[in-house]
């Protein structure tokens, strides 16, 4: 069983925000609404500042919150621990949007809840999700944290890495390479 | 100096600036379930104790509001959902991980369970009532043989109903104020406690008043040490926990919640139930009414804050 996950080199992210379109593109997402969004945290003081941008969107938690909250099993692991949502099981509740620390998720126009898949579509066929393949810096890297040869899990095991808020305790897998 | 920004810009719909993907109709329902769940509880617990003739009012009548209010409950909850047609969902699975699951499989038990003795008395309160179908007559006679089982069932389940509405809200560990385990008796007592009003509103007994008033009043003392409880373990817990505290100790929320959970909806009818109960003549009424409207307003409150406190992001608010 793969185990997908992201790492995203906060050194080489210039925050231009392709990823976002890409996206919206590829998903078709509605006008308004995001999937991913780019966050600019600025630390210190002039003139000792220091700027990390991130790209930010579902972190595919292995113990997600809005799984389990979900009372229909609309929200559901899919292949390689991707969490998706099956429109025609959810009923609208929002209960997974309340349970998500990270605020990833949204009422899609059309009533059922919505978010960031990691293209799964496209990962079947073998390729990287929108985000990752229109990064102009290279920014991103995806792929298997089962496998020990892949990229990712090599640069995880090299890179000095952080995830977002792990203390909410949902095991997040979008790494950021600080 | 921390600054941050969302650069590429986010305003999903209900997510952003502040949460609100819950309206009125959540607090709406966690009232009146916990309202029903009072009734219910009084109701089979006197019904157990052979109170049935003593406290007319609380075994008999009640019980007849009840599928009212949690249909209209039931209501509110189906309006809340966002892809309404595919609400019998719920329904094809059992998700014991999930409060929501649990919530709508105790309510299809409950429902039912609330109808079925409210129909037993029914030639109680409306003796003028004639059954005209002669199979349902038959029925209504063979359950009330049933009632002391109806009874253990409503108990059980009026107990889950009343916690599960505040547990609901506690499961969640991403809206910090909500993530506390104080929620669930909080909003079971609180429940009990308007059960207890909407009785003292109806009855004319004054046995059965001084009984009541005197049940509201433990009710309210042990909320009010549930809410210093929940402020205590607040201030004591995470940062994120401290924050959330912080909206009803200073922040947005500390004018309303004070003035209308904490005291008119606590502490003045505490007082004026205890006056009466000195012998000072206060109309039950007011009391009981203060005591409905606090767990209202309690309930859109706590829907409320949860959703505006957070983890991240937050310099959008």
């Amino acid at each position: 069983m793969a185990r997908y996950a992201m790492a995203i080199d906060t050194k080489r992210c210039v925050g231009c925000s392709d990823c976002v379109a890409a996206c919206q593109t590829e998903n078709n997402v509605p006008i308004g609404f995001c999937r991913d969004w780019i966050v600019e945290e600025m630390h210190g003081q002039y003139p000792t500042l220091d700027l990390e941008i991130r790209s930010e969107r579902c972190n595919h938690c292995a113990d997600s919150p809005c799984v389990r909250s979900c009372p229909t099993g609309a929200s559901h692991y899919a292949d390689g621990g991707i969490v998706l949502v099956t429109p025609e099981e959810c009923i609208g509740c929002k209960a997974c949007i309340v349970s998500c620390p990270y605020d990833a998720r949204y009422v899609h126009p059309e009533g059922y809840v919505d978010k960031c898949t990691f293209c799964i579509h496209r990962v079947k066929e073998g390729k990287d999700p929108a985000c990752v393949s229109v990064c102009p810096t290279h920014a991103f890297i995806f792929g298997d944290l089962e496998d020990t040869n892949s990229e990712i899990s090599k640069v995880l095991r090299t890179r000095k890495n952080k995830t977002l808020i792990p203390e909410a305790g949902t095991e997040p897998h979008i790494f950021y390479l600080i | 100096m921390q600054e941050l920004t969302i650069t590429s810009g986010r305003m999903n719909p209900g997510i952003d600036p502040v949460l609100h993907a819950w309206g009125w109709e959540i607090p709406v329902y966690l009232f009146l379930g916990g309202l029903a769940a009072g009734l219910l509880f009084f109701s089979a617990y006197f019904y157990l104790k052979g109170k049935e003739n003593t406290f007319v009012t609380a075994v008999k009548t009640a019980p007849m509001f009840v599928p009212v209010i949690l249909g209209i409950g039931l209501g509110a909850l189906f309006l809340d959902l966002s892809h309404k047609l595919y609400f019998w969902r719920l329904y094809t699975t059992i998700r014991l991980e999930s409060p929501m699951s649990w919530g709508a499989w105790t309510l299809m038990f409950i429902f039912p369970l609330s109808v079925l003795w409210s129909a037993t008395f029914l030639k109680d309160v409306f003796p003028s009532w004639e059954c005209k179908i002669p199979f349902v007559a038959r029925f209504i006679e063979w359950l009330k043989k049933k009632r002391t089982w109806m009874a253990y069932g409503l108990i059980l389940f009026s107990a889950v109903l009343g916690m599960y509405t505040g547990i609901l809200l506690s499961a969640f560990n991403a809206r910090p104020f909500w993530n506390t385990s104080i929620l669930g008796p909080l909003f079971l007592i609180s429940g009990f406690s308007t059960g207890a009003a909407f009785i003292l509103l109806m009855s004319k007994d004054e046995e059965e008043r001084k009984m009541f008033s005197r049940i509201d009043m433990v009710l309210i003392v042990i909320e009010l040490f549930l809410i210093v409880h929940l402020f205590m373990g607040f201030l004591a817990s995470t940062q994120v926990h401290v924050e959330a505290a912080q909206l009803f100790l200073g922040g947005p929320y500390t004018a309303v919640f004070w003035t209308f959970v904490a005291g008119l909806g606590l502490v003045v009818p505490l007082l004026a139930e205890f006056m009466e109960f000195r012998g000072v003549h206060i109309p039950v009424k007011i009391p009981a009414l203060l005591v409905l409207l606090g767990g209202l307003i309690l309930r859109f409150i706590v829907v409320d804050a949860g959703q505006s406190s957070r983890w991240l992001y937050k310099f959008m608010q």
